[in-house]
């Protein structure tokens, strides 16, 4: 269930209230983001579109940490993340956050394993330990025959499975998802979409995604627009699942 | 451990621009090897000179004579425990090329007051026996490949004639810095054959009971032999060792200041290979960051690589360094002491890890101060 009205029941995975950022280029404030609420239960696969600058991939930053609001609070599982320290924010991503990028920003000197290894490499785990996480990650995204390759030698569409095996490796609160698609050719996109969906389904994963595609955001159950900093729509399988305030 | 992999990798990112960097300070290195080998080469004298000897100098010169009369006189000066004297001979071996120290020695006494050179008993006896007899150091033997019996020509320069000398014996050095590279024959077959400045010798050495008194010493001598003909100089063998350095210039500084340029050189030069590095890697950078690794984790990757490639270039120019002093001495006799030193070599490192820590700290406060969002512009 996911609303954006303010009006949640309390039991959501994240909850933002009053979100907003704003930036200062020149003598000249930016609010990117305006007073926003939002409510993502855990299991939820929700997409974001809108037109560029109106404020996506400024909210997956707030959202997973990256970032801080200049107004509002961001509450996931119960942590208030809004006036953590960098230092308590870094752990705190570690813990909760799978960031899945566009361009893969896999590390090109390491291998599809070492690459997924390195959100493990944070944790306390054995070398035993991490690699049997790791290999059922790769396996989960139906790459355990790639394991020694490297980027260089793996397809668009193997990179970014790379990417979401980092991203779930050390089993995340939910997933970030910024334009996973977005520089996949149809055939590649569709099967990374296929994955998320089946991470969603039938890992029970919670997965935030930014797109530009409709085709992409058809995959999500809910679709969210944002417009100028203010989400305005809120769909649900294509449909309008209930009006935003301004 | 876990992380020794991302250190390597990354190593191996650019091989040629890491070969280069660390080509880099295998070249400074080599060369703060060869620096501090002449250095050390220039300063034995100083190091090993014993701390219970003097040396009593013509006043005028080190190349001024001093009267076979002072020994006499010296040896009764109380506190003094030994007298012995020697003089320089300067002749030249079949070639100028071939230098090595030649003294004419006071075959009574020089021996006891240097127990660091060791000359078997039956060996120095027969040159007790034999007039021509010389004494030399196994370096000198070995170098020449001498052997003892050996009737060795010497032209004389200071001294005019040709010389013969027959080898009877060899000294070693009890400590692996002694010079056994020196010619010892004896005073009196100079003083003998020479036809001036007869009864003159060199200089003194004299050994005192108590190394603590030597500034009184040095202060008794002096003025005891002030207001004659001939005045003398007395120091300690140590300050004598080191003002015989200084005559040869102050290498100390001009190896400080080779050193210095080189290493400040090399400095920007990996300074600036290591911020390109970084800033080709932002991306990565920044998504190490975001899926949860520290700032300083990001300080210290960088400056653990830039370090290794300082140790490791650094290890192999002072490798090579080594290696090419245990050639020996390069000069053919004017640096007996040549090689590297173990505190050279641990000083090089030293030098190296504080460059790659200098080179590598502004890249790596910049690339751990780096804003996630703005490195990567989009998650």
């Amino acid at each position: 269930m996911v609303s954006i009205d303010g009006r949640g029941d309390g039991k959501s995975l994240i909850r933002a209230r009053g979100l907003g950022k704003t930036y200062r280029r020149g003598g000249e404030e930016i609010h990117v983001l305006q007073g926003l609420n939002l409510d993502v239960d855990a299991g939820d696969f929700v997409a974001f579109m809108g037109p560029s600058g109106s404020g996506k991939t400024t909210l997956l930053n707030l959202l997973g940490g990256l970032d801080v609001p200049s107004a509002g609070s961001v509450i996931v599982a119960g942590d208030e993340i809004t006036h953590m320290s960098a230092r308590k924010l870094t752990a705190w991503r570690a813990r909760h956050v799978g960031f899945v990028f566009q361009m893969y920003n896999l590390i090109p000197v390491l291998t599809a394993f070492q690459n997924a290894e390195l959100p493990l490499l944070l944790t306390s785990l054995s070398k035993a330990e991490r690699r049997r996480h790791v290999e059922t990650a790769l396996a989960v995204v139906g790459l355990g025959d790639r394991m020694h390759h490297y980027p260089r030698q793996l397809s668009g569409g193997q990179e970014q499975r790379v990417g979401i095996a980092r991203a779930i490796v050390a089993d995340p609160t939910f997933l970030l998802c910024d334009e996973p698609t977005g520089d996949l050719d149809r055939k590649s996109a569709d099967e990374v979409l296929d994955l998320l969906d089946r991470l969603v389904r039938d890992h029970g994963k919670t997965a935030l995604m930014v797109t530009h595609d409709p085709l992409a955001a058809e995959r999500a159950r809910i679709v969210l627009h944002l417009e100028k900093g203010v989400l305005v729509e809120a769909l649900s399988a294509g449909r309008p699942q209930s009006p935003a305030p301004a | 451990m876990k992380y020794l992999h991302l250190v390597v990798s990354n190593l191996f990112r650019k091989k040629t621009r890491t070969a280069l960097t660390a080509g880099s300070f295998a070249v400074a290195l080599f060369l703060f090897g060869i620096l501090a080998a002449v250095d050390g080469a220039f300063k034995q004298g100083v190091d090993v000179a014993g701390v219970d000897r003097l040396v009593v100098l013509n006043r005028v010169s080190i190349i001024q004579p001093l009267p076979l009369a002072y020994r006499d006189r010296l040896a009764r000066i109380p506190g003094v425990t030994g007298v012995t004297f020697a003089n320089w001979f300067g002749g030249v071996y079949q070639d100028e090329r071939n230098f090595f120290p030649q003294f004419a020695i006071d075959r009574e006494h020089y021996r006891q007051m240097y127990p660091e050179f060791v000359v078997p008993d039956d060996q120095w006896q027969a040159f007790l026996i034999d007039k021509e007899g010389a004494i030399v150091g196994e370096a000198l033997m070995e170098r020449f490949k001498w052997k003892i019996g050996d009737r060795i020509p010497v032209k004389g320069t200071i001294f005019p004639g040709s010389w013969e000398f027959n080898i009877r014996g060899v000294y070693r050095g009890q400590r692996v810095q002694d010079d056994t590279t020196q010619f010892w024959f004896r005073w009196d077959y100079l003083d003998e054959r020479k036809s001036f400045t007869k009864g003159l010798v060199g200089w003194y050495v004299i050994r005192i009971a108590n190394p603590d008194d030597a500034v009184r010493l040095v202060k008794v001598i002096d003025e005891q032999f002030a207001n004659s003909p001939t005045e003398t100089k007395t120091d300690t063998e140590k300050a004598f060792a080191a003002s015989f350095v200084k005559q040869m210039g102050n290498i100390q500084l001009l190896i400080m200041s080779v050193g210095s340029v080189v290493f400040f050189t090399l400095l920007l030069v990996t300074g600036n290979t290591m911020a390109i590095a970084v800033r080709e890697r932002t991306r990565e950078l920044a998504v190490l960051k975001a899926v949860g690794f520290r700032d300083g984790f990001v300080l210290a990757l960088v400056i653990v690589e830039t370090m290794t490639v300082a140790v490791v270039g650094g290890g192999v120019g002072l490798g090579l360094a080594k290696l090419f002093t245990l050639r020996g001495d390069p000069t053919g006799g004017l640096l007996p002491f040549f090689y590297v030193s173990p505190k050279s070599i641990a000083l090089g490192l030293g030098l190296a890890l504080a460059v790659g820590l200098a080179a590598g700290i502004l890249p790596a406060l910049s690339a751990s101060r780096l804003r996630v969002v703005d490195a990567l512009r989009r998650i």
